[in-house]
């Protein structure tokens, strides 16, 4: 499921160079272990700072089967060392976004994987269905965002739930799935074994924490939605211990993200067990965070005597 | 934009003084040339403690001799870190974003009789970026018109600032308005032809507030580009609306990335012409900041 390029000669590999950075996850290879987190890319805008095609994958916002209008403003907050978002998953709907969005991102050599966000199983479902049709690369199944006002509690973090929505998913999708797993849970492992005993073919994480800020001269919550989503380097430490447990309780491939600001960050994501990587709060505050963070792993590897994402993995000790 | 590949540059400051109670005027030495700057443009400034991982967006108030003037209001932490750098530091600073304010659409108008005086009309943080806009007002004004200078006062250097605007039958009248210090008034004679002062606390110029001024001077314009609070803004779109007068706005809301990744800054927008939804969310850092005052649906 998962394999690491030992540096065979073929294309596609860094050629200007003896690093092999290629990796294979769920039959689908990147050229780079780099991906955008999802809800911090957009083509047109990111695509406006640097080449597209130096990323290994692009994980799109949010896809839900009916357009979402998201919150009302303010959306974002700042926070010490990271920021709050309530979004709220605002998106033109799965048909719009196949019709204008897609092929636009197929247009490049970059991977693409649809993240999907749904209200009910129906809604997830019925996005997958028709994302199956596509030429999308992969599916990344949102099951936690806490965003989202109905439904209270969220599919990712109730066991029986996780399991539910991807053994569903799954039964529908002719695409890989990676389920998308929150960190607002007691025991991660717990929930990632189960999606991968329902058939998930990759697992992200971790989404963002719920937070809360208050403006205590207006008396009130920053953010509309008063809770939000807490990302960026205050977050990365949880990650990483997440990711290290994830890795230790599965065998499928885990895509690894929060708060990787550099790429001495994405190392410590590889040595605790990721696959691979996204950067999601970085490419808000520096549009070119993703291939910067790319370069400065490659410098990393170089430095350190690493020809491979695998010896970064097998490296901690 | 040319020259300068979009991304986040080096800069330094050339100076960062206060010029108000809270208001500070920051200089920064920049390469792009002011052809690939839009007044109504913004730049994102970074700061250097790390914990605030948000980029500061802040109006573009001049660009001059590779020169950004930028002012800002001193309203939380960050704010009050800007206000502390000292000239011949470095701060890091995005390329300008956004959209800017519809000049050729002016100018058109310009072109022909029906459109004569041009209103600037913003109020407290909002008067930074009229002093571009009217350094562009006035040179699409001189480009309209074949109306030569008074003979004896011909600016070489920037002969757009001497053509005769009574000649020419054009006007740019400023009205802006404060809390109570006003800043920046001397700056805007440079290029209007008169700039109206309120404030709210009346200690100088009109008592009252911007709509109030420009009903008072006798509803003198017949094209509107207003800056400012969003009350200030629906009022006067309002206004204008309703004497079917043209107005372009410039929004304010909370941004994430300032380049329209995160959709943290959305507003409601009715295009003229689309019939079929009641309204679009567009961004406001990167479908505006600058939007036509009708198409706007003001929250309250």
């Amino acid at each position: 499921m998962i394999s690491f390029h030992k540096n065979q000669k073929s294309a596609g590999s860094n050629a200007d160079c003896d690093l092999d950075l290629r990796v294979t996850i769920a039959g689908v290879t990147l050229d780079n272990p780099v991906t955008t987190a999802s809800g911090t890319f957009s083509a047109k805008e990111s695509g406006a700072f640097y080449d597209i095609n130096e990323l290994g994958a692009v994980i799109t916002k949010g896809v839900s089967l009916e357009p979402w209008d998201g919150n009302p403003t303010p959306r974002i907050a700042e926070a010490y060392g990271g920021m709050l978002n309530a979004v709220g998953l605002q998106n033109p709907g799965v048909d719009a976004f196949i019709r204008d969005e897609l092929p636009y991102l197929k247009s490049f050599k970059t991977k693409v994987i649809v993240n999907v966000a749904g209200k009910t199983k129906d809604e997830y479902c019925r996005a997958v269905e028709k994302l199956s049709e596509t030429d999308a690369d992969m599916l990344e199944i949102n099951i936690s965002c806490p965003n989202i006002k109905e439904g209270g509690i969220s599919f990712g973090a109730d066991t029986a739930m996780a399991a539910d929505i991807t053994k569903a998913v799954k039964r529908i999708s002719t695409k890989p799935i990676l389920m998308k797993l929150t960190p607002n849970v007691t025991d991660i492992a717990e929930i990632a074994r189960v999606v991968e005993a329902e058939g998930a073919d990759g697992i992200s994480l971790i989404n963002t924490l719920l937070g809360m800020k208050i403006d205590i001269y207006k008396k009130k919550p920053v953010l509309w939605n008063r809770m939000g989503g807490l990302s960026g380097p205050v977050v990365k430490p949880v990650a990483v211990r997440m990711v290290y447990q994830v890795r230790r309780a599965v065998k499928i491939p885990v895509i690894g993200l929060g708060g990787i600001m550099t790429g001495e960050d994405a190392v410590e994501f590889f040595m605790a067990g990721a696959d691979v990587i996204s950067i999601g709060t970085a490419a808000l505050v520096d549009p070119q965070a993703p291939v910067r963070i790319k370069r400065e792993l490659i410098d990393f590897m170089k430095n350190n005597g690493y020809k491979n994402l695998q010896e970064i993995r097998d490296a901690l000790l | 934009m040319t020259g300068v590949a979009p991304g986040i540059l080096e800069s330094k400051i050339l100076g960062n003084e206060q010029i108000a109670r809270e208001i500070y005027r920051m200089t920064l030495e920049y390469e792009g040339g002011e052809n690939e700057i839009k007044p109504g443009q913004f730049v994102n400034l970074y700061l250097n403690d790390k914990s605030m991982i948000l980029p500061r967006p802040v109006s573009i108030c001049k660009v001059e001799n590779n020169r950004l003037t930028l002012v800002y209001r001193v309203v939380g932490k960050g704010t009050e870190a800007l206000s502390s750098y000292a000239p011949g530091d470095s701060i890091r600073v995005s390329t300008p974003l956004g959209n800017g304010y519809d000049v050729t659409d002016i100018a058109r108008r310009l072109g022909t009789e029906c459109t004569k005086t041009i209103v600037l009309a913003a109020g407290g943080l909002g008067v930074p970026p009229m002093i571009e806009l009217a350094k562009s007002l006035r040179k699409a004004i001189a480009g309209t018109t074949d109306i030569p200078h008074a003979a004896d006062s011909v600016n070489e250097a920037a002969p757009f600032l001497t053509v005769d605007m009574a000649a020419a039958n054009k006007k740019l009248i400023a009205v802006i308005g404060f809390q109570d210090e006003v800043f920046l008034s001397e700056e805007l004679e440079q290029y209007c032809d008169s700039v109206l002062v309120a404030t709210d606390n009346g200690s100088r110029g009109f008592h009252g507030n911007v709509l109030e001024l420009i009903k008072t001077a006798g509803d003198p314009g017949d094209y509107y580009l207003a800056c400012g609070p969003k009350p200030m803004l629906k009022a006067v779109a309002d206004y204008c609306v309703e004497k079917d007068i043209p107005i372009q706005v410039s929004l304010e809301e909370r941004m994430g990335c300032g380049y329209g990744a995160c959709v943290g800054c959305t507003c409601k927008i009715k295009e003229e012409n689309d019939t079929e939804v009641p309204f679009k969310l567009k961004k406001v850092c990167k479908d505006g900041p600058v939007f036509r005052g009708n198409e706007v649906v003001w929250d309250d």
